[in-house]
């Protein structure tokens, strides 16, 4: 069993599918990541304005999983219609 | 003989690729690599074909094959019935009335459990198809107003809140909550409400905020507590529906489009502050962005993060399933962690409902804000202010 046999056997779609929802997490990880650094850091310098910091950080966190989603999405739909 | 190829290949990569480990050299890893491609695209083929064993008949009984997907996607989908659990033969299940309309047979209503348990019983003139859908036999045209689960669960939710905001408005009424404190749900209620007109409606749509608060508060508390419904096992899945969110995405578009002015018309057709030929490519962009992607963005995220909770949730504890079809042994231990895992998730869901119930709300705000939103003058300075 060569690569090339692997190949022609092999359900692409539900393949591309699942990696595109893993490569999609990680987007969402770093993303997510950065807003929480941004978000504890400034808290960490204005400890007063924590709870204006906390609402824009989970709203924009909402955003950033919103479009992580999208994706997930249509990983769902390679594997299903594939 | 035939995989001389294959050693030969294999030997060459091992060797250079232990010279690239001790020598450092380019040269090797190149021909690792080279060598590595070859071995891998490499065929085997033969003079002549081996002839194959013949299979003996399919001699193995039918066996019950777990499909997890497909109960997965069971959950997630509308159905005619609320299902519990299933123990051997036994469901647990409440039917739902099946109301339809067919130009040749006229009204037609019923229990869903005509059906049979997996759906595959016909009755008068009527069967579940392969996606679960309600078709006429003789191939007729058939218009479904039956009470499905997420119908009923809408109603449930409705009837909730009606009964709850208006026995909560008559206290407010009779000025308990106003001339002393607030008692009963008016405690649970008043925070939440001021929440949304204070940090929502509020910095969003200035002084008008008023005549939107209506709308907004709605919004968010039918998606609040259909999501916060949804988490109950045995409910059905209605946030995590496109049909549903999609009419909500409509609906915000339709208010975010009658409270639109010529101010913001003038600036998507002629967007300000950018050379000619840029204008000439975002004008599409803008009709788009307003009339298609944003409503669009808030339907998926909403159908997007409530469905793939769901999947979550159904994947952790189908585990528990296809751990058992391999060796019951290790379907009961493995139970333990599984529902440890769904317990958690279970958390964050809790937390994933409201915060998209009010990203929904916020979006929206925002949007209606930004229609109407005038008298900010020079456009021409450096920086946009």
């Amino acid at each position: 069993m060569t690569l090339m046999t692997l190949l022609t056997e092999f359900g692409y779609s539900h393949m591309g599918g699942a990696i595109g929802a893993g490569l999609a997490a990680i987007g969402a990880g770093i993303g997510i990541g950065q807003i929480g650094k941004g978000a504890v850091e400034a808290i960490a310098r204005q400890p007063e304005a924590s709870n204006d910091i906390r609402a824009n950080m989970i709203l924009t966190a909402a955003f950033v999983e919103g479009v992580a989603l999208f994706a997930v999405i249509a990983g769902l739909l390679a594997v299903l219609k594939g | 003989m035939n995989d001389s190829i294959f050693k030969l290949s294999f030997l060459i990569f091992a060797q250079n690729l232990g010279f690239y480990m001790a020598a450092k050299s380019i040269k090797s890893i190149l021909v690792a690599v080279f060598s590595l491609i070859i071995l891998l695209f490499s065929n085997v083929s033969n003079a002549q074909e081996i002839k194959q064993a013949d299979t003996v008949a399919q001699a193995s009984p039918k066996e019950e094959k777990l499909d997890p997907a497909s109960i997965i996607m069971d959950h997630i989908k509308d159905a005619h019935e609320f299902h519990f659990f299933t123990v051997g033969n036994f469901h647990a299940t409440i039917p739902l009335p099946v109301i339809l309309y067919s130009p040749t047979k006229g009204f037609s209503v019923f229990s869903s459990s005509h059906f049979g348990p997996e759906g595959e019983e016909e009755y008068n003139g009527y069967k579940l198809d392969k996606t679960k859908i309600i078709v006429a036999t003789d191939g007729s045209a058939v218009y479904d107003f039956s009470l499905t689960r997420n119908v009923v669960q809408m109603l449930i939710a409705l009837t909730l809140l009606v009964v709850l905001m208006t026995g909560i408005a008559k206290k407010y009424k009779n000025g308990i909550g106003v001339h002393s404190a607030p008692k009963g749900w008016q405690n649970v209620m008043e925070p939440v409400i001021t929440f949304v007109r204070d940090d929502v409606a509020k910095p969003n749509l200035g002084d008008q905020y008023n005549k939107y608060l209506p709308y907004l508060l709605t919004v968010f508390f039918f998606i609040l507590i259909n999501n916060i419904f949804g988490l109950i096992p045995g409910s059905a899945n209605v946030t995590g529906n496109t049909a549903f969110t999609m009419v909500l995405g409509v609906i915000s578009l339709i208010v975010i489009l009658f409270s639109t002015n010529g101010h913001f018309w003038a600036h998507i057709f002629w967007p300000p502050g950018v050379p000619f030929l840029v204008k000439l490519i975002l004008i599409p962009v803008e009709v788009a962005g307003v009339l298609i992607i944003k409503p669009a963005a808030l339907i998926i995220r909403l159908f997007a993060n409530m469905v793939a909770g769901h999947i979550i949730i159904l994947s952790f504890i189908s585990l528990i399933f296809i751990f058992g079809a391999m060796n019951k042994a290790a379907g009961w231990g493995f139970s333990p962690i599984s529902i440890l895992f769904t317990v958690f998730i279970y958390f964050i869901e809790i937390l994933v409902a409201f915060i998209q119930a009010f990203i929904f709300t916020n979006l929206t705000a925002v949007f209606i804000g930004q229609s109407f939103a005038g008298g900010h003058d020079v456009h021409d300075d450096a920086i946009m202010l």
